[in-house]
């Protein structure tokens, strides 16, 4: 048993290391390390960038524009990333659509959609969920008829998010009901600009329209933007399900904020003359979320090093999908904590791309709060923390 | 044995019920919230006219008795309606705070002018370094004849924004943490040298940063003895835990409710989500947590207005603070994971109580600092 990296992979990960350091923007790395949300120029300009270093798909096949890297080998440029605070690409596009486009689309929709995606022209959003269709995703109802060579589309999506970014969405629809609701659902690419789409904001807690509401009233789709079969869509959005599963432990972003954690502990009075990173309590649990975070981290080594030999990943997504969030949930806390009255304000511009104002308390203490407010996303979207949990009572436990 | 409400309780209960209920909702809230002043003065006069702001206070300073008890009656109600006005920080605190210190002239002037509504109040304790500890105090208050000149700044002053005056903990002697030599003065809030950073919170209040730069006042603007304030800033403060701690308990039961009444129509998988046991045994749980902080908080009322010592009450009150922080995280937490992504919204009332419930978990100090105020007491 070894969980050492080889000659080969450590020389990997230093060339990722210099490549970040050099080429990640100044300024982007100081709106990461002031919790500035980055806009969409910021997060296009970045990927372009990967792009041109042939780094933009690493899950992707060669034949797309992928990188050839091995498990580990993705693993690593995760982790940097992730230790460095450049952000993932947004998955959307990268890591939910293409596979579905790749596995079961024509020859015809790959070339017309992989190297947009790949090359960041094109900014896609997801269409699944739905007022009453949440966890139970397979009772969605908008739904797509078949006119000639169009589908006519109606209906309404929800949290969908940053589709006010967005060129394109992807979308479940029905387009059969009368038969069990998973066979009548079909996979439609709708440009966002056709007539008939409209986008309602939604404002979450923290204060920001993070996500949006769909509505499609007669949207004509050409029938050419189906993939695959109609009313096959559930078995490829099981397909892309999984993938929206895969790096979501969050370690390497795990590793960053406990860095950052002990640093504001470091300086943050307790009130008594000394700081809160020599609290007993607060240090008690710092020590606790970090073997947490060690046992997180060799959870997803065991999980890859199955995946390098070629094992599909199984309901281990779910532990990680339900040990990382509920960790990064834990650290919420914490910095609210830390934060004390600091992260009281309410002054969401404050981290907002363009704010010139001073900034209300010390260093991005005003930005706690609205993380973990935010961050209670983390047990609810991606398949909830609940729905994991059967996955694992049921597929695992066998109950 | 009897812990009911007497006649008068009750009949305060009703009348805040009453007003909550018919004048409170959750449109009206916003209209406020999203006001000039942040916050409704006409509400403000509504509580005076009530007699709602002459409850801190006993009966031999103008007031209707002042028992914790009925803090706590009034508290749950508003914590229900997730209410506004800054009653905590302009009545209970500041009000207790000038009935504990103040003498005289002064005293009467302010107690008057706190219950018929016109003086607005605001209590500057808090610093950048002191985190929630009232006795670490660096603001320094130097005696210049018959004036005393305060330097320093004040955080999280809740009220600040619309305070007339503001009471201000200043140190005239000692090292920082020196539980001697802190006096409190009564600043008008347009004295020169007060420059004030204002903000709404994360729960809808309004509050500042406030800057004191040779802020001129006159001596006879301290409340009571020079350097003797902490311990009653100390029984004021356990006053106001009480008050938040009972607006806790109304805003939990409040998420609760919400929460049994959304699992029993929400349907997923073609049966409401409240059929599924995994979610019903959270919800029983958090029907237990309502529970216990709403009795660790009567206990601590119960013990304020009691004879104990003063040891006693500060430890009862650090109790109740640090129950009431885990019911806090546990209740509000699972009352948006239960809900699902329909609570993340500012469009439903749920999650702006969790917004108000994370800050009153914060307010005069966290579960943790409590936790370990009660273990060193």
């Amino acid at each position: 048993m070894n969980a050492d990296f080889t000659a080969e992979e450590l020389a990997f990960q230093e060339e990722v290391r210099e490549f970040l350091r050099s080429e990640f923007p100044a300024d982007l790395k100081a709106k990461v390390d002031a919790s500035v949300r980055l806009d969409k120029e910021d997060m296009v300009r970045w990927q372009k960038i990967l792009f041109e270093k042939g780094w933009a798909a690493p899950t992707w096949p060669v034949e797309h524009g992928g990188t050839s890297w091995s498990h580990t080998q993705r693993h690593i440029f995760a982790t940097e990333m992730g230790l460095y605070g450049a952000p993932e690409p947004i998955p959307f596009g990268m890591k939910m659509v293409a596979p579905v486009i790749m596995a079961y689309g024509t020859e015809e929709q790959k070339q017309r959609f992989l190297p947009d995606i790949l090359e960041s022209n094109a900014w896609w959003c997801q269409g699944y969920s739905e007022p009453n269709a949440g966890s139970d995703l397979a009772s969605l109802k908008t739904a797509a008829v078949r006119d000639g060579d169009e589908y006519v589309v109606n209906g309404s999506k929800t949290w969908n998010t940053l589709g006010q970014y967005a060129d394109w969405i992807f979308c479940l629809v029905r387009t059969d009901n009368t038969v069990k609701k998973q066979e009548g659902i079909s996979f439609l690419l709708i440009d966002m600009k056709t007539p008939g789409i409209t986008l309602k904001p939604i404002v979450l807690l923290d204060g920001f329209p993070e996500v949006n509401e769909v509505f499609f009233d007669d949207v004509r789709v050409p029938a050419e933007n189906l993939i695959g079969e109609e009313n096959k869509g559930w078995t490829y959005a099981k397909v892309l399900l999984t993938h929206e599963r895969t790096n979501i432990a969050g370690v390497p972003r795990g590793k960053r904020r406990l860095k950052s954690l002990k640093n504001i502990a470091a300086e943050t009075d307790d009130g008594f003359g000394g700081k809160m990173i020599d609290n007993a309590s607060f240090k008690q649990r710092l020590a606790e979320a970090e073997i947490e975070l060690k046992a997180l981290e060799y959870s997803e080594l065991r999980t890859l090093a199955a995946l390098s030999v070629g094992n599909a990943p199984g309901p281990e997504s779910s532990i990680l999908k339900i040990v990382g969030t509920e960790l990064a949930q834990r650290m919420d806390e914490m910095f609210v904590e830390l934060a004390g009255y600091n992260c009281l304000p309410f002054v969401p511009e404050q981290f907002e791309p363009g704010f010139t104002g001073e900034p209300i308390g010390p260093g991005n203490s005003a930005s706690a709060a609205l993380t973990y407010f935010n961050n209670r996303k983390l047990s609810i979207f991606g398949g909830s923390n609940e729905i994991q949990r059967n996955i694992i009572s049921k597929a695992v436990l066998g109950l | 044995m009897d812990f009911s409400y007497t006649d008068v309780q009750q009949m305060l209960q009703d009348s805040v019920q009453k007003f909550v209920q018919k004048s409170y909702d959750f449109d009206t809230r916003n209209t406020i919230l999203n006001s000039e002043k942040g916050y409704s003065a006409e509400n403000w006069q509504l509580f005076a006219d009530l007699g709602w702001l002459a409850v801190p206070f006993s009966e031999e300073d103008g007031g209707l008795g002042g028992s914790a008890v009925d803090l706590m009656v009034i508290m749950e109600e508003f914590g229900k309606a997730n209410l506004i006005e800054p009653y905590t920080a302009g009545a209970v605190l500041s009000g207790s705070l000038v009935a504990e210190l103040a003498t005289g002239d002064i005293k009467t002037m302010l107690v008057e002018g706190i219950i018929g509504g016109e003086l607005l109040l605001a209590s500057a304790f808090a610093e950048p370094g002191s985190r929630f500890n009232p006795g670490s105090v660096a603001t320094s208050a130097a005696v210049d004849g018959d004036d005393v000149i305060l330097n320093g700044i004040k955080v999280a002053v809740e009220n600040g924004p619309n305070a007339n005056k503001l009471l201000v903990s200043a140190r005239e002697s000692g090292d920082v943490r020196d539980p001697l030599g802190i006096s409190v003065f009564v600043v008008d809030a347009s004295t020169p040298g007060i420059s004030m950073r204002s903000y709404q919170t994360v729960d809808g209040k309004m509050a500042s940063e406030v800057t004191l730069a040779d802020v001129k006042v006159p001596a006879s603007n301290r409340l009571g003895e020079a350097g003797a304030a902490l311990p009653a800033i100390e029984v004021a403060t356990n006053r106001a835990i009480v008050a938040v701690s009972a607006e806790a308990v109304g805003a939990l039961e409040v998420l609760l409710q919400k929460t049994v009444e959304y699992s029993k129509t929400r349907k997923q998988f073609g049966t409401p989500i409240g059929t599924f046991q995994a979610l019903q045994h959270r919800m029983a749980d958090m029907f237990i947590q309502c529970q216990l902080a709403r009795s660790i908080v009567i206990m601590a009322a119960m013990t304020l207005d009691g004879d104990d010592s003063a040891e006693e009450k500060a430890k009862a009150v650090a109790a109740a603070k640090s129950r009431i922080g885990k019911a806090i995280k546990d209740v509000g937490q699972e009352a948006i994971q239960i809900h699902g992504g329909i609570a993340m919204t500012e469009e439903l009332d749920v999650g702006h109580l969790f917004k108000r419930v994370t800050a009153l978990d914060l307010a005069f100090g966290d579960g943790d600092y409590h936790t370990q105020r009660f273990a060193q007491l």
